[in-house]
């Protein structure tokens, strides 16, 4: 897939198998294609970030990858083998973790709840000393600031919600966990906590894909960058590839809001010089 | 605190936040209960205080109200509709409503008539057809919210129109069918009173349950590094429970004693309680009524969950009617219609149960019955016509629902769900 990507640089780390590979995959809603064509490779052990602009399909393709959206068109082949994601649980089952960009917590149910939330432990006799337990080892190899797991969730803030949902995402021990603008609601510490948390996940070997929209979260973390556009592929960049590149290829245009913004930035600097 | 492997600096993890107020002891969990119920967090308070004001008002106004025999009386003409109100909480939770419980519970007890008395069967089975029939009946309601994506307000109203044609239909002509009264299910209904030593007992179980499921999950939490709910806390409440129920039990016992019948009903509330809070499929319920489309994402099979709600509703609807049928000792055509419809959805409202889904609890059941059992009880003995007593009711039923909305609109400014 990367053969029509401009320059590649090496990753960071040494990439291993792919875990998941997209072939040609479409995804329409009546006469809206969402998705059309799309390719994308993620390998364990690598961090690959998804952007593009709003409405470039960026969700939709997450939905697709969760098992949530059925792709209209193409194949999907997890650790070597084509599949079939037909339901959220098939999705969990195989090994796909998501953190979705509206968190999809229960407010009504308490932190523990919602970590194990369809994964409970003796379906019969719920073991909540055992699930609490591990609530708190997860919350903690997250360093998260959460006071107490049971309280309903609705009594958190925006952050610590962000952080029960991604340690809800480990829970499962994943081989591929997808981030749908992990940062956009975390403060300053715990952005980079999660960035950190991002990059101890890549360590572990597992693929990691990041949706954001902050160019600088996306240039600290991630491996390759996976630009889309309107529905479609528009190339594959690293974090060394130059600023205007990515912005280009986002936006569709050399000449667009965010250069002339730059280029009149500039100018006024040099009249000032 | 305790040298444990997972506790955190020397704290329990659930207490190693230091902005966490360290609740400790009696003082402590009282504290705690404060604080949740001024942020609207209500729980029983209010069903608790409307049955002290309803029973201090009815026995000033005429004292045989308070009488144990009319008690035991009370408490039997809450296992019918008590037992129905607790299929309804079901449905309830997830944030829907079955309108036609009063229809079904008519019908079964039609089938039952019809199939023990006309037919000849044995009872045992006319009450297997019954439950069946409720519960292919709740699976119907679910296909048709699954795979039509009918709401359940309309099909449940159409189902409540079928439901009663289908009674009437069976009953025929002659209107309605006595059951033998010297037959068991007749006696169950009717007169059937524990002795005395054996409520005596059952009285004591609840207190001594508190203790051991108590002492045990304080000790398994502790082992794990957590914070154990302390000793003092376990105890007050094992020996409030019991003595308010010895005092209940010693109380009937001067009269007929406990009927046997609202002890199956309390059993039932005590295992779906049981269902609601400790199982996979209560927690799933919880889920799919607080946030569907996040229950659906997390791999929960939502339409499963909407099958097994609605079934257990109708099919505790349909034991609902036959033990009416019992306590009648007939299967009549009026059998389930009235305010048995609005009785049992009113009861597990008035007992604290959500309309909006995803809050409640069994007990909502059990108190919301004993409430409007108790007002229906206190004004005949009052001989107020059927009039009154309708507008009273209604006038109950609303204020319950303005306490629900006022405590939510409470919860929610003290951000609980």
């Amino acid at each position: 897939m990367s053969d029509a990507a401009p320059i590649q640089s090496q990753p960071r780390s040494a990439r291993g198998e792919p875990v998941i590979s997209l072939r040609n995959v479409s995804k329409n809603f009546g006469a809206v294609s969402a998705l059309t064509d799309i390719d994308l490779d993620v390998h364990a052990g690598e961090v690959v970030a998804l952007v593009g602009d709003n409405g470039a399909g960026k969700s939709t393709l997450v939905k697709v990858l969760a098992g949530v959206f059925q792709p209209s068109a193409g194949t999907i082949s997890f650790m070597g083998r084509e599949v079939a994601l037909s339901s959220p649980s098939v999705a969990l089952d195989m090994g796909i973790a998501t953190v979705f960009q509206d968190l999809a917590l229960c407010e009504n149910l308490d932190v523990v709840a919602n970590i194990y939330l369809g994964r409970e432990k003796d379906p019969w006799h719920l073991d909540e000393v055992a699930m609490e337990v591990r609530a708190w080892t997860l919350l903690n190899e997250l360093a998260a600031r959460i006071p107490s797991v049971r309280e309903p969730v609705a009594s958190l803030s925006g952050g610590q919600r962000q952080t029960v949902a991604i340690a809800r995402s480990l829970l499962l021990e994943p081989k591929l966990i997808m981030l749908d603008e992990p940062t956009a609601a975390l403060g300053v510490a715990q952005t980079a906590e999660v960035l950190n948390l991002i990059e101890r996940v890549r360590d572990k070997g597992l693929g990691v894909i990041v949706i954001s929209h902050n160019m600088d979260d996306v240039r600290a973390v991630a491996d390759r960058i996976v630009v889309l556009r309107l529905g479609r592929n528009n190339g594959v960049f690293t974090p060394a590839d130059s600023h205007h590149d990515l912005i280009a290829a986002i936006t569709g245009a050399s000449e667009n809001s965010v250069s002339r913004r730059a280029g009149r930035l500039a100018a006024q600097e040099e009249g000032l010089a | 605190m305790t040298h444990n492997p997972n506790s955190v600096a020397g704290q329990a993890l659930d207490r190693a936040d230091t902005r966490v107020r360290q609740d400790e002891g009696l003082g402590g969990a009282l504290r705690a209960f404060i604080d949740r119920v001024r942020s609207g967090d209500l729980g029983m308070i209010p069903v608790a205080v409307g049955l002290v004001v309803i029973s201090v008002i009815f026995t000033s106004l005429n004292p045989v109200f308070i009488r144990p025999g009319n008690v035991s009386n009370l408490l039997y003409d809450c296992a019918t509709t008590g037992i129905i109100s607790l299929g309804v909480v079901c449905v309830l939770l997830l944030g829907e409503i079955d309108l036609s419980v009063g229809s079904m519970s008519g019908l079964a007890s039609a089938i039952l008539g019809v199939l023990w008395i006309n037919n000849g069967w044995h009872p045992a089975g006319a009450i297997l057809v019954a439950l069946g029939m409720g519960a292919a009946v709740g699976a119907l309601y679910a296909k048709l919210f699954n795979r039509v994506g009918m709401p359940t307000f309309v099909a449940t109203l159409a189902g409540l129109l079928a439901l009663l044609g289908l009674q009437l239909y069976l009953l025929g002509s002659t209107g309605s069918i006595n059951l033998p009264f010297a037959q068991p299910l007749v006696r169950f209904g009717q007169n059937l009173y524990m002795p005395n030593w054996l409520s005596f007992i059952l009285a004591l179980i609840p207190g001594a349950a508190v203790l051991w499921t108590g002492f045990r999950a304080r000790a398994r939490r502790q082992a794990a590094g957590l914070t154990g709910v302390a000793m003092s806390v376990i105890l007050v409440k094992a020996v409030a429970l019991t003595v308010v129920l010895l005092v209940v039990v010693l109380y009937l016992a001067q009269g007929r004693g406990v009927p046997w019948m609202f002890g199956l009903f309390v059993l039932l509330v005590v295992v779906m309680d049981y269902a609601f809070t400790r199982t996979k499929w209560g927690r799933s319920l919880m889920a799919v009524g607080g946030n569907r489309e996040a229950a659906r994402r997390a791999g929960i099979n939502v339409r499963r969950i909407y099958l097994s709600a609605f079934v257990l509703c109708s099919t505790f609807a349909a034991l609902g009617g036959v033990l009416a049928a019992a306590r009648l000792g007939s299967s009549s055509q009026q059998a389930g219609s009235g305010d048995v419809n609005l009785n049992a959805i009113a009861a597990a409202v008035i007992g604290g149960t959500s309309l909006f889904g995803g809050r409640g609890s069994a007990y909502s059941a059990l108190l919301g019955i004993i409430v409007i059992q108790a007002i229906s009880n206190g004004l005949t003995l009052l001989n107020l016509s059927s009039s009154l007593r309708y507008m009273i009711l209604g006038g109950v039923l609303a204020l319950a629902v303005i306490v629900d909305s006022l405590a939510r609109r409470s919860r929610a400014s003290h951000g609980r769900a």
